[in-house]
């Protein structure tokens, strides 16, 4: 996209210096401007710099010598390397129940959410549909408004969904951001002309849904799909309130008790023949490989979606 | 003459259908959308069953609990449990912690976009900008679980990077750290991800305005100041709003996993006080009335956070 001023068909003559600033266009620059770059760059470059490092750091001193870690000597590459904090994690079968359920949970609950929310969606953004309105505000007051924790708790009780998979899945069935974020997308993008010609074409509504809307809608599928997936995947409070049994445990749960065991491990008694301080650094080396291989999905996933978020978030900022 | 006939027909035949039975006008209504409810209906099944019955479950803040009721039944208990509350010695302590946590993350992690978004905006190469946002999004999808146990590697006395820093000092220990090691990393992890609806609102700048203003001899600090600034500020508008409807809301996971005996004269919040009291303590009447207290606060900061706005700016949710 070019400037509406840099073009105008009788092309004056303009010297570069006419030329208004546009962030867009290079140009020449001023003192100030120059000032004002290096100082937008400083701060860009120690913001990514201080994002980056903390991941980058975990990441390396997973698979490094933990007396060197503890004391300061790796920082930029691994030293020493060492894969015993891995082989301990694979070796325990608790990460592998928690990976388990954790899948299961996801996949389920993100293919219910996306076949509950998505019609919702679609029907909530026909304009000629008069009860939407009402039906929109009901669900809105609901992101606004909520019964809390123990009456969720005791109506789950009443359910029978206390320790049992599904509380991972169906309560949350509907995230209600992500409908609207849907529904707007359903409401802009979808040119109206298309519902004409499908009426015409003797399509009905849900004929029109699944064969002109829903091909047309692909990155906003993957965007919900996403965001639910890693809601999911990230669930922490469920396994905590809700399940007391260890086998239904999501990762995240896992994860904290690993954590939590290898902290106290650090302060407490000598167990099975090995100094304190060993005992520390192997302690400190299954921390940083649980943590690894529970994030690994998603930052593996991450660079392939990450072209969808703008549009995701630009939808959500249509205002509903 | 004949359009007149036409349109008088048309007129006849809407009130014919408005004035005809009711029964009749639903089941006209129901034919044509019948699809529409079916797809919609899912919904309102799980929203009703899973928000509007727990809403209702309300009621136990002013009812004795009954074990072999639940959500329904007990007897009257008037504001009992509200009184006991409010005259219990945590309310002072867990209502400021709660204020100071949420106050210092809304306030720092409403600005922190903001900047970032304008900063990115001066990006003029793609290929950096996409990489700056890439890497500034990433924090957010890690789990809370994994944040708090890389804060707990990081601050870890003697051994961690920051902590090493502070010989003999345990900061993870320390109450008055608690709230700004919060803001910080909740800074940290969500400012990239928060940043995005600012650079969508500014993308949308018209190039003619940067022109008209660079013609007027601004600078390009001035372009932020007259030209970007002005344009986010509708967005920053309903942020705002949408950030005051949660002054009581603390993330209960994060506060909870950071928890430690020596910090929680200044980390109990009321999430965590909930779950403590009414989860783990089973008192159920108490713990929802407390639950309620926190949900009203929320309601009446997002209300009014809406009403000065539309007053204010013409900017509002609802």
């Amino acid at each position: 996209m070019t400037s509406a001023a840099t073009n105008p068909s009788p092309a004056p003559k303009v010297s570069s210096a006419d030329i208004p600033f546009n962030p867009k266009v290079h140009q020449k620059k001023t003192v100030s401007d120059w000032i004002v770059d290096i100082v937008i760059w400083t701060v860009l470059a120690l913001t990514v710099a201080a994002i980056i490092y903390p991941i980058w750091f975990v990441i390396i001193a997973s698979v490094s010598n933990q007396t060197m870690v503890n004391q300061g000597k790796v920082s930029i590459l691994p030293v020493g390397m060492s894969f015993g904090g891995y082989a301990k994690v694979f070796a325990d079968s608790r990460i592998w129940v928690g990976y388990r359920n954790t899948i299961v949970y996801s996949v389920l609950g993100t293919a219910l959410n996306m076949l509950v929310t998505i019609p919702a969606a679609f029907a909530l953004s026909r304009r000629e549909f008069k009860p939407r309105r009402v039906i929109l505000f009901l669900l809105t007051f609901t992101m606004f408004f909520s019964g809390g924790l123990i009456p969720s708790y005791l109506l789950y009780k009443q359910l029978g969904l206390l320790d049992s998979m599904w509380v991972f899945i169906l309560p949350g069935a509907v995230s209600v951001w992500n409908l609207i974020i849907a529904r707007s997308f359903f409401e802009s993008s979808i040119p109206e002309d298309l519902h004409d010609a499908a009426q015409i074409d003797g399509l009905g509504y849900f004929g029109y849904f699944l064969k002109i809307v829903l091909p047309l809608s692909s990155a906003i599928l993957a965007v919900l799909a996403l965001y639910y997936f890693v809601g999911h995947w990230n669930d922490f409070f469920t396994g905590l309130v809700y399940i007391r049994d260890n086998d239904k445990l999501p990762l995240q749960n896992v994860l904290r008790s690993i954590l939590l065991a290898n902290q106290t491990g650090m302060t407490g008694q000598n167990s099975g023949g090995m100094d304190l301080i060993q005992q520390r650094d192997f302690a400190n080396q299954i921390k940083y490989g649980v943590i690894i291989v529970s994030t690994l999905p998603l930052l593996v996933i991450y660079p392939f979606l990450q072209k969808y978020f703008n549009k995701g978030v630009m939808i959500g900022a249509v205002k509903g | 003459m004949s359009a007149v006939s036409q349109q008088s027909q048309v007129v006849d035949n809407i009130q014919a259908a408005r004035s005809a039975p009711l029964l009749v006008r639903l089941g006209r209504h129901f034919r044509r959308y019948g699809a529409l409810w079916l797809m919609v209906l899912p919904t309102l099944i799980f929203v009703g069953l899973f928000a509007y019955v727990p809403m209702y479950g309300l009621r136990l803040a002013f009812y004795n609990f009954d074990p072999a009721k639940g959500l329904m039944g007990g007897t009257f208990a008037g504001m009992k449990y509200f009184n006991q509350f409010f005259k219990s010695g945590m309310f002072v302590n867990i209502l400021t912690n709660t204020l100071r946590i949420s106050l210092w993350t809304l306030v720092m992690g409403f600005i922190a976009p903001i900047i970032l978004a304008l900063l990115i905006n001066q990006i003029a190469s793609t290929k950096i900008k996409s990489f700056v946002q890439t890497v500034t999004y990433m924090p957010h999808f890690i789990s809370t679980v994994v944040i708090v146990s890389m804060i707990n590697i990081f601050l870890a006395p003697n051994t961690g990077m920051i902590g090493r820093l502070f010989p003999n000092t345990n900061l993870l220990a320390k109450a008055d750290l608690f709230t700004p090691i919060y803001w910080i990393t909740e800074v940290w992890q969500h400012m990239g991800w928060n940043c995005i609806i600012y650079l969508a609102a500014l993308s949308s700048v018209d190039l003619a305005l940067y022109e008209a203003a660079k013609i007027d001899g601004a600078g390009r600090l001035q372009l932020i100041r007259y030209v970007d600034i002005p344009t986010i500020l509708p967005t920053v508008g309903i942020m705002l709003i949408m950030n005051m409807g949660s002054v009581l809301n603390v993330g209960f996971e994060k506060v909870f996993l950071m928890q430690n005996s020596m910090n929680l004269s200044a980390s109990e919040v009321i999430s965590t006080y909930t779950y403590r009291i009414g989860i783990l303590g089973n008192q159920f009447s108490y713990s929802t009335a407390i639950g309620l207290f926190n949900t009203v606060v929320n309601f009446f900061f997002l209300v009014l956070a809406n009403f000065i706005s539309k007053r204010a700016s013409d900017t509002s949710i609802f």
